[in-house]
């Protein structure tokens, strides 16, 4: 049998939205990675003289108030904001599957306390206490990753906790029991592998959400601080210049919605894919 | 009994269902005991009991709050009733196996056939990898898949449910358990599929001698398959004997009822009949008998007392007051 089998072949090829969806990523992995190398403006090359230049061949997203060539910035930015994005999905993915995993499976008192603290932290707006966080302990790029972790990991618990109480009860948990498995061995191969897909893919789609976060914060002045190029900060800077300079808001908000329709797809398309067959 | 040559024994069994504020007693004082090579049938309605009694012996209760209350459990030696959490392990799979009765849903579906056979053979007996797939290769050409080699590859999803039915029982005998629970392991499958499973789980008692406990709710079942039967209602044993006692003679109204709704026992052109009324709500059982409520000779000390079973010949015992004025 080889490595992948026709069939799963089969299933990639009727998927349109995971294949868009993997296009999209890899050319913007391509942009993220490569891009920065072949610039020929320095994204943080301040020039007067250059101001407010509309899009155009030396300047094809053209340039900011400070003479900053806008897509040089958009560019350097991707790798900034996919860093924190991605980090800021995993570690509550871990974290909150984790979680999940173990109070679904053990269940009783843990699943009780584990879930009435998930409950108290769903009852604060998600941005609220972000912000409470970023706000309180200073703005950094490490602040940011505890408190996206701090808050985001409950969705990921709430949602393989289900699974896995869904799981638990098939026969074929029942029947790794009657084998005498250990339970390690049932929750790492027989629990989890059917209860984890949900969980990728809502982290597909949080991942466009934390974007936003991101750039939100960025835009609030608790995210990452000017000059880096970050596209949240950028938006925020072209708003006093939009009626002179749309430019310098309109190709960051562009590349936001590019990435949220990339992982949209790959949400949408691994649904499908992942979706273990009865 | 034969309790000295017993495989299995299981003394006054009771196992009860905590729900909230009100306890459900699912198995109540429930004796039986199984030999070496035996296929014991477990027979009733839904809901009487049978499948409690088969999850009590390896304690195997989907996280309901369910508890063995009392009784003794004794395997090969062991009680089962005082094993703890580890030593369980060790007696699960190794020397009692079971198959479930929906064969859709108890294969991993994520897993491949061939790492779900090789998980227990490495697990308990120890085997390598090699040896393990050698002997998955073996199990599954004893259970009737044909090529197995191309076969431990394949997801559950690939397999038909009597082939699935077939994977499940290579995996529960993958061990050479003593004792084999097949909890109505025919239910889920069509007519035909269901002959062959049962003609299979026959010969394979002839060849590893294990012992099967037979859980059912269909006499045809029984007959085909069981040396001896336990007829359970309401959680208590009504009648037990040897196959052919029991249905040349069977000695408790409820067994004659539950034969007399059979198409093969009623005749042709005579009407089936049905069972009156409903089983009892286990939560609060009728006093007396519990089958009084619906037992057409129920007299009036059937309402007070809780009959035991009794012998009545040889290796068969009936739970009904009034057998021997009946004369069943």
């Amino acid at each position: 049998m080889s490595l992948i089998s026709t069939e799963t072949r089969a299933r990639f090829r009727r998927n349109r939205s995971l294949q868009i969806g993997l296009l999209l990523l890899l050319l913007l992995l391509v942009l993220t990675f490569i891009g920065p190398l072949l610039l020929s403006a320095d994204p943080l090359a301040v020039d007067f003289g250059q101001s407010l230049i509309p899009p155009g061949i030396d300047h094809w997203f053209g340039t900011d108030d400070l003479g900053r060539d806008v897509f040089a910035r958009v560019v350097t930015a991707a790798k900034v904001d996919l860093q924190i994005a991605i980090m800021c999905v995993l570690l509550p993915f871990l974290i909150g599957s984790a979680v999940g995993l173990v109070s679904g499976y053990i269940g009783g008192k843990t699943d009780i306390v584990l879930m009435r603290l998930v409950d108290i932290l769903w009852a604060f707006p998600f941005y609220v206490l972000v912000i409470a966080i970023v706000g309180s302990l200073g703005p950094s790029i490490a602040n940011m990753y505890l408190a996206f972790t701090l808050v985001a990991w409950i969705s990921f618990a709430r949602i393989v906790r289900g699974e896995v109480l869904l799981v638990k009860r098939m026969e074929y948990v029942q029947a790794a029991k009657v084998l005498g498995y250990s339970h390690l061995r049932i929750i790492l191969r027989h629990v989890l592998p059917n209860a984890i897909t949900p969980a990728i893919v809502f982290m597909m789609a949080d991942v466009v959400l934390t974007i936003l976060a991101v750039t939100a914060l960025g835009f609030l002045g608790l995210g990452i601080q000017p000059p880096t190029p970050e596209w949240g900060v950028m938006i925020s800077e072209g708003r006093n210049f939009i009626f002179d300079g749309w430019w310098g808001s309109l190709f960051p908000g562009l590349a936001i919605v590019y990435v949220g329709i990339t992982f949209a797809l790959l949400g949408d398309g691994l649904d499908d894919f992942l979706r273990p067959k009865a | 009994m034969s309790g000295a040559t017993a495989l299995l024994q299981v003394e006054n069994l009771v196992t009860r269902f905590n729900g909230h504020g009100s306890a459900v007693t699912a198995v109540d004082g429930v004796s039986f005991d199984i030999r070496p090579g035996e296929i014991f049938g477990l027979v009733g309605e839904s809901g009487c009991g049978k499948s409690a009694t088969c999850r009590s012996l390896i304690r195997l209760f989907g996280g309901a709050a369910t508890e063995v209350a009392g009784g003794k459990i004794l395997f090969d030696g062991i009680d089962l009733a005082s094993l703890d959490d580890r030593g369980m392990e060790d007696v699960r799979g190794a020397r009692i196996a079971m198959i479930f009765q929906d064969p859709m849903t108890a294969l991993n579906p994520t897993m491949r056939i061939g790492d779900q056979i090789m998980e227990g053979l490495r697990r308990h007996r120890g085997l390598g990898r090699r040896a393990a797939r050698e002997e998955a290769v073996r199990l599954l050409s004893s259970v009737g898949v044909t090529s197995p080699e191309s076969r431990l590859g394949a997801y559950p999803h690939h397999f038909s449910g009597g082939m699935r039915q077939r994977v499940l029982i290579a995996i529960a005998l993958a061990c050479r358990p003593q004792l084999l629970i097949a909890d109505e392991p025919t239910t889920a499958l069509d007519v035909t599929i269901q002959d062959q499973i049962l003609k299979l789980i026959l010969r394979l008692r002839d060849e590893t001698g294990m012992s099967v406990l037979m859980v059912t709710h269909d006499l045809g079942v029984v007959a085909q398959t069981c040396d001896r039967v336990a007829v359970m209602y309401a959680g208590r044993i009504a009648e037990m004997g040897e196959t052919p006692q029991i249905f040349r003679r069977p000695a408790h109204p409820y067994t004659r009822a539950l034969l007399d709704a059979l198409p093969a026992h009623a005749g042709r052109g005579a009407k089936l009949k049905p069972i009156g009324g409903e089983p009892p709500n286990l939560a609060a059982p009728p006093p007396g008998c519990r089958f009084h409520p619906r037992c057409p000779h129920a007299a009036d000390k059937c309402k007070q007392r809780l009959p035991e079973l009794e012998m009545i010949e040889p290796g068969h015992g009936s739970a009904c007051l009034r057998v021997k004025e009946l004369g069943l």
